[in-house]
């Protein structure tokens, strides 16, 4: 009697089985494919709404109170200096910091400390930072960055993204396998010729796909520049460090702001060229890694 | 014998390694040579009879071995401690100039710690900690005005696990001399050359010399990290079981080589081969937890101790 009931059960069990394994399958098909429905979507409704905006004109222009003439020069301009000065403060400082803290720091109990803090301040909001550059760069240090300048902004931006370029680089540097340091010091190399030679060489793909990466997300953020006084109404590209400055995401928000709807077409526009910048931005880190990644010959 | 044919070109012609002796002595050489086997000497250790040993290091003892007896590198009461816990205590041994210095004992006895506190890779461990004496050829290695770049452009050094830089086989080689300060094209040649013909490596990377170092095979590594200590023209070698992650062929390679190194460079070599510490090496030093045992020349070694444990290490009993 109990070998019939097993014998019933078992085939049911199967049935069983086999649709708890299909109904998962489906479930985790529909997550995967929801995300792209979405972002598909969205991309459709962008470019319907900003497509017919994009011309030559809209890139050179600057912004204007008529939409046939309005145009993106000065966000477009202030974005690139925000970013390439972004570039240089976050790699000279969070380079050099993580190299710091893989390569020098001994005493372990300061290297915690720090390491702590690190890993706190990549999870505070921007916004946060944001009000430290107005306090620390626009007020504080005005006479060196211009007040609401590009410098300020830049200067704000790498606060934003150094921990996340920090702990990339750190990251990078500790996959250098130990023995290349010791091969190295065997051959009575310093340590500053040990880490130019071949640690960070080795280390530079790692290293250089955590800035590219973090740099794209600081091309996006708004928050905090609009807190350090980047405005939207700015007709003039930045001629320098100390000049005033706006950004794409800034110009984006104020235009989808208005009421009008030519507005919000031009908005639309001006996110596509975002899209499009932030898109070759993320194939440059690719190519790098890949281009760097072969020349090192690991 | 089963080894590849390349091998005849460095002339394994001096002793011990005829291939009468490896037929009657060496089990290992009789494994059919497969690149890259894994610990191909280390694994058959003890089944390795005495008798066999005795021949193999009597049969080296009328060899043109070096008779300078100066004191090259002198340990005078050395103690390492990793923390809390003390690796190496007291030890006294002297390594002769110009000769090959065997270090055996089971594993976790502290022959890579003396290896590293002779060119002070120890200060890199952190919790790592010495005392006592170490001097080579009169100078305290660690005196607090030695200036450590110098001490480990004088003691070159091989790993276990060959440690080539991700680059080229030239850039690998000159890379000491270039830290060094040699700047001309020319002279960086000469000295990759020269080092890689010592090497016994020349011939077969000469054609390649800007391919990438990590295309050589696992005992054409190990050969080109040896051949980068030698760029910097040491005086002594330290050497870490350079050959235990070798397959028989490359292994006796790399050994022919030390037989000719030997004399022109004052050598310690860590090895778990008896064979190889037999064949290779002029005096031999028996660890046993963090002690020295015994020391002294290798034919007294192999043939008579004076120790018990020593002849029951050598011989296999335990370890
Ligand atoms: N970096 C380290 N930190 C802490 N303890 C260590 C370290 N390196 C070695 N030791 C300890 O010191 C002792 C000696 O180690 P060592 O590496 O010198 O042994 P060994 O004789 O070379 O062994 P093997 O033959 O396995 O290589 C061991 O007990 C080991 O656990
Ligand atoms: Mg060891």
């Amino acid at each position: 009697m109990t070998a019939a009931s097993t014998q019933n059960s078992a085939p049911r069990q199967r049935r069983w089985r086999r649709r708890v394994d299909q109904s998962f399958e489906w479930f985790c098909m529909a997550a995967t494919l929801s995300s792209v429905v979405i972002l598909i979507g969205m991309l459709w409704a962008i470019i319907h709404e900003g497509a017919g905006w994009l011309s030559w004109s809209f890139l050179t222009n600057y912004t204007s109170v008529h939409p046939e003439k309005a145009g993106i020069l000065s966000a477009l301009v202030g974005s690139l200096w925000l970013i390439g000065l972004t570039a240089v403060f976050s790699v000279v400082v969070g380079v050099g910091a993580a190299v710091y803290l893989e390569e020098y720091a001994r005493d372990i109990w300061f290297k915690r400390l720090v390491q702590l803090n690190i890993s706190n301040l990549a999870g505070v909001p921007s916004i946060v930072y944001g009000i430290l550059g107005l306090v620390l760069f626009v007020r504080g240090l005005s006479s060196v960055t211009g007040g609401r300048s590009v410098l300020s902004g830049a200067l704000t931006l790498t606060l934003v993204v150094l921990p996340i370029v920090i702990i990339a680089s750190q990251e990078a540097l500790r996959a250098v396998p130990k023995t290349i340091r010791q091969a190295s010091y065997a051959l009575a190399a310093t340590r500053w010729q040990t880490v130019w030679h071949h640690v960070l060489p080795a280390a530079m793909p790692g290293m250089m796909t955590g800035v590219i990466l973090s740099l794209s997300r600081a091309f996006g953020e708004a928050a905090p520049l609009i807190i350090v006084g980047a405005w939207a109404q700015v007709r003039f590209v930045p001629s320098g460090m100390r000049d005033e400055f706006t950004v794409l995401p800034i110009q984006i928000f104020e235009w989808s702001s208005r009421p009008q709807a030519e507005f919000r077409e031009l908005a639309a526009a001006a996110i596509l060229v975002l899209l499009v910048m932030l898109l070759c931005t993320n194939g440059l880190a690719v190519f790098l890694r890949y281009r760097y990644g072969r020349k090192v010959k690991w | 014998m089963v080894i590849e044919t390349s091998d005849s070109t460095t002339g394994r012609s001096s002793v011990g390694h005829t291939a009468g002796d490896d037929q009657s002595g060496d089990p290992v050489a009789r494994v059919p040579v497969t690149p890259d086997t894994d610990d191909g000497g280390r694994s058959e250790r003890p089944e390795v009879a005495s008798p066999s040993l005795a021949a193999v290091v009597t049969a080296r003892a009328d060899s043109t071995a070096p008779t300078d007896d100066d004191v090259k590198i002198d340990i005078e009461g050395l103690n390492v401690y990793y923390g809390a816990t003390l690796a190496l205590s007291d030890v006294h041994l002297q390594v002769p100039s110009g000769q090959v210095t065997a270090l055996i004992g089971p594993s976790g006895c502290g022959k890579s710690t003396l290896l590293r506190s002779i060119n002070r890779m120890n200060d890199l461990i952190e919790g790592a900690r010495v005392t006592g004496g170490v001097r080579l050829g009169g100078v305290d290695v660690y005196d607090r005005r030695t200036d450590v770049v110098l001490l480990r452009k004088r003691i070159g050094m091989v790993f276990q696990k060959s440690n080539p830089f991700p680059k080229s086989i030239f850039e690998n080689v000159a890379f000491g001399p270039r830290i060094a300060g040699v700047r001309g094209r020319e002279q960086l040649s000469q000295i990759v050359e020269r080092s890689l013909t010592r090497a016994a490596l020349w011939d077969e990377v000469k054609d390649r010399l800007h391919h990438s170092a990590l295309q050589l095979s696992g005992g054409q590594q190990q050969r080109l990290c040896i051949a980068r200590a030698l760029a910097n023209d040491p005086e002594v070698l330290l050497m870490d079981e350079p050959a235990s992650a070798l397959d028989p062929a490359s292994t006796a390679r790399i050994e022919d080589l030390i037989f000719e190194l030997r004399g022109q460079y004052t050598i310690v070599i860590v090895t778990h081969n008896m064979q190889q510490a037999a064949r290779v090496s002029d005096r031999t030093a028996f660890f046993y937890q963090g002690l020295l045992v015994e020391s002294g020349p290798t034919v007294e070694m192999f043939t008579c101790p004076s120790q018990q444990r020593t002849e029951d290490y050598i011989t296999g009993r335990f370890g």
